[in-house]
């Protein structure tokens, strides 16, 4: 028997044989989507006395909320700083390629890069819904340019700031500047910069305040200077433990924000890790996870060459080498951003630290929700929230990825 | 009455289990012949559900033409309340079976009018041509659904206010809050269960034993309402070895005896009798 049409019109799908990660556990129970999103059987049973129009048999398989990469420069080819011309189909591209790792939302995210570039590129990266087309787009992560010179990692040095805009340092200029390098914040979600820099208090609590989210990176900031940041708003660590201070018990850097007592009670710090095997040595990975699993959110920071051989490869204004699974600036033994994808990185990441299945799934999922404030809607399998789905098996090897309920790719 | 003793309660509920699937089996129900069960809630039924939803997935047993009548709900309780006898039925059967909607009754205590609500149900019995097997609990006072002490044994469905004991029992449910715990319920009647073609009574724990003392070998007396069952032409109860502590050494050793005999009930039927 179909729906019951007195309440919609469209139809239901049931996905049924499988394991749902739903409240920190895997249940064996089916799904029920309608209309895109989650629906609560219950309701359909007693009050609509409804029924799947559909069934999608998982054969025992985890069915678990879809990936959603809040660090992401480019891979296939593609690098998202790099003006082509056409960075908006670059983008495209690589959103229909990291379904097939389960990905269904992610932050394109640009490297410290000249005006031009954020002129250019930023207007041609909307916002956008996922669908067979591809993971949606949540919105632009600007990594830099308002970065430590000291700390700049693979970030071409020459194109590095400061907020002394014409305002000076600490003014006013501080927003206005940022606003001058970038040109339009319209999409974007998020921005990496060091607190350290002279006006940067200004700038965290005015991007907060137009819902963009601030994270610290690329910094050499010391602990209250990253407490004071996230006192101002600041609510991520952009690729923890890289690209920062090393710990020190005396002065932890902002590695001690995971444990610090000087976040607001009704707030949480998240933190990026590159759980790739390379940029985060396993014991440094599990001390992170155990000191604030809470906040453990996978990135790939994937580079152009993800999903592609071997050998030499743009990264913004630079060159980059592929060896192995290291990506190297090129000549250099720097490391410049990883080559490895989510569902290797929700592999790697369960293996090393000794977590659970659900663990490892939400720090891919809820968690990256929770950092971006859209969890009513994503990141879990909630009732309500969008069917973006990914099917695993037991080796969290990904078998199938859903959009809205619908099927976008299958192994 | 057939008395069945078993170990513990995993037995009980498998026992339980294999009892309705057979019977639903037999019945060979169809699009025009469904068969009709009475259910109970509580912790008890627990496992017999969780093994019916295990022959359900095995392909054992499909509930696509089975009515269930649900023994009783609390009055003025949202239906999504997870304390809802809707919510339990929900949470540990239906949602895993392939019973259809239609064929699910529960009194709704949120019925504008209880009374009508509760000539419904006894109507809507009738129409499904009676129940077939009746499955029920019981108290450690010996209530069965909400027919608590002192009811008629003739009842039918209807409102009931339910007792402060009851009231306080349920509390751990509510947040430990009194004033949280719904006061009035509706419940099938002890008559309306003595309707049924046939019944089976789960009981398990040592703090059952003495109900089930009072059920089977003393009289039939309303202070003990599941004694009604003595009357009834076809009961069975099925319990746990801590629940047979109240009664007499004979008693137990004959319905021991008896259990190489009634364990057939619950053999496997033979292929051509099951679903594909």
């Amino acid at each position: 028997m179909p729906s019951n049409k007195t309440v919609s019109d469209a139809p239901i799908t049931q996905f049924i044989n499988c394991q749902i990660l739903k409240d920190h556990k895997l249940h064996r129970e089916d799904l029920w989507v309608r209309d895109g999103r989650i629906l609560d059987p219950e309701k359909l049973f007693f009050d609509e006395q409804g029924y799947a129009d559909r069934r999608v048999d998982c054969g025992g398989d985890i069915l678990a909320p879809g990936f959603i990469d809040v660090q992401i420069n480019g891979g296939y080819g593609v690098d998202f700083s790099q003006p082509s011309g056409d960075t908006g189909a670059g983008v495209a591209f690589v959103a229909r390629k990291v379904l097939e790792h389960g990905v269904t939302s992610f932050c394109p995210t640009l490297v410290t890069s000249p005006p031009h570039v954020y002129h250019q590129v930023l207007p041609e990266v909307k916002v956008q819904n996922g669908g067979v087309h591809g993971a949606g787009v949540l919105g632009v992560h600007l990594e830099g340019p308002f970065i430590s010179l000291e700390k700049k990692g693979a970030h071409p040095e020459r194109f590095i700031r400061t907020f002394g805009g014409p305002g000076g340092p600490g003014g006013p200029g501080g927003v206005d500047h940022l606003l001058e390098v970038y040109g339009c914040l319209d999409n974007v979600a998020m921005v990496t910069l060091a607190p350290e820099l002279a006006g940067s208090q200004s700038v965290v609590e005015e991007l907060c305040h137009r819902g963009i989210r601030v994270s610290l990176g690329h910094s050499v900031a010391n602990l209250s200077q990253a407490e004071e940041a996230v006192q101002q708003g600041a609510s991520f660590i952009t690729h923890l433990f890289n690209a920062m201070l090393p710990f020190h018990h005396r002065d932890p850097g902002i590695v001690g924000l995971l444990t610090s007592d000087q976040i607001p009670a009704d707030r949480l710090v998240y933190y990026g890790m590159i759980a790739d095997g390379i940029h985060t040595n396993p014991a440094a990975l599990r001390i992170a996870h155990r000191a604030h699993p809470t906040g453990l959110v996978l990135v790939t920071d994937a580079i152009t060459a993800m999903g592609l051989p071997p050998g030499r490869h743009t990264l913004g204004q630079q060159v980059i080498e592929i060896q192995g699974l290291h990506a190297y600036v090129a000549g250099t033994t720097t490391l410049s951003g990883s080559i490895a994808t989510m569902d290797m990185c929700v592999r790697h990441f369960k293996h090393a630290s000794g977590c659970s299945v659900p663990e490892a799934l939400e720090a891919a999922s809820l968690h990256p929700a929770q950092l971006l404030g859209i969890s009513s809607r994503k990141g879990s399998l909630q009732y309500g929230s969008d069917a973006d789905l990914v099917l695993l098996d037991d080796q969290l090897n990904v078998k199938a990825t859903f959009i809205s309920g619908e099927e976008v790719w299958r192994k | 009455m057939k008395l069945i003793i078993l170990d513990e309660y995993d037995q009980v509920s498998e026992w339980a289990a294999k009892y309705i699937r057979n019977k639903i089996l037999l019945f060979n129900p169809g699009p025009d012949r469904h068969f009709t069960l009475g259910l109970p809630t509580g912790s008890t039924p627990l496992g017999c559900y969780k093994k019916l939803i295990e022959f359900f997935k095995n392909g054992e047993v499909s509930f696509q033409y089975v009515k269930t009548f649900n023994m009783d709900e609390y009055v003025g309780l949202p239906r999504d309340h997870p304390e809802s006898y809707h919510s339990f039925m929900w949470n540990n059967f239906f949602k895993y079976i392939d019973i259809r909607s239609e064929n699910v009754h529960i009194l709704d205590g949120n019925a504008a009018d209880l009374e009508a609500e509760c000539q419904a149900f006894e109507e809507s019995i009738q129409d499904a041509g009676g129940i077939e097997l009746f499955v029920g609990g019981i108290g450690p006072d010996g209530h069965i659904a909400f027919n608590e002490p002192g009811s008629s044994l003739v009842s039918r469905t209807r409102v009931k206010t339910l007792a402060m004991d009851t009231i306080q029992a349920n509390a751990r449910f509510f947040d430990g809050d009194l004033s949280k715990v719904p006061t009035m319920a509706l419940t099938v009647g002890v008559g309306t269960v003595m309707d049924a073609k046939e019944v089976m009574i789960l009981i398990t724990g040592g703090h059952k034993a003495f109900a089930l003392y009072k059920a089977i070998e003393e009289g039939v007396n309303h202070m003990w309402t599941v004694s009604a069952f003595q009357q009834h032409p076809q009961t069975v109860f099925v319990c746990d070895e801590d629940a047979t502590l109240e009664l007499r050494v004979k008693t137990v050793k004959y319905f021991k005896g008896m259990m190489h005999v009634h364990n057939r009930l619950v053999d496997p039927l033979p292929a051509t009798q099951k679903r594909k």
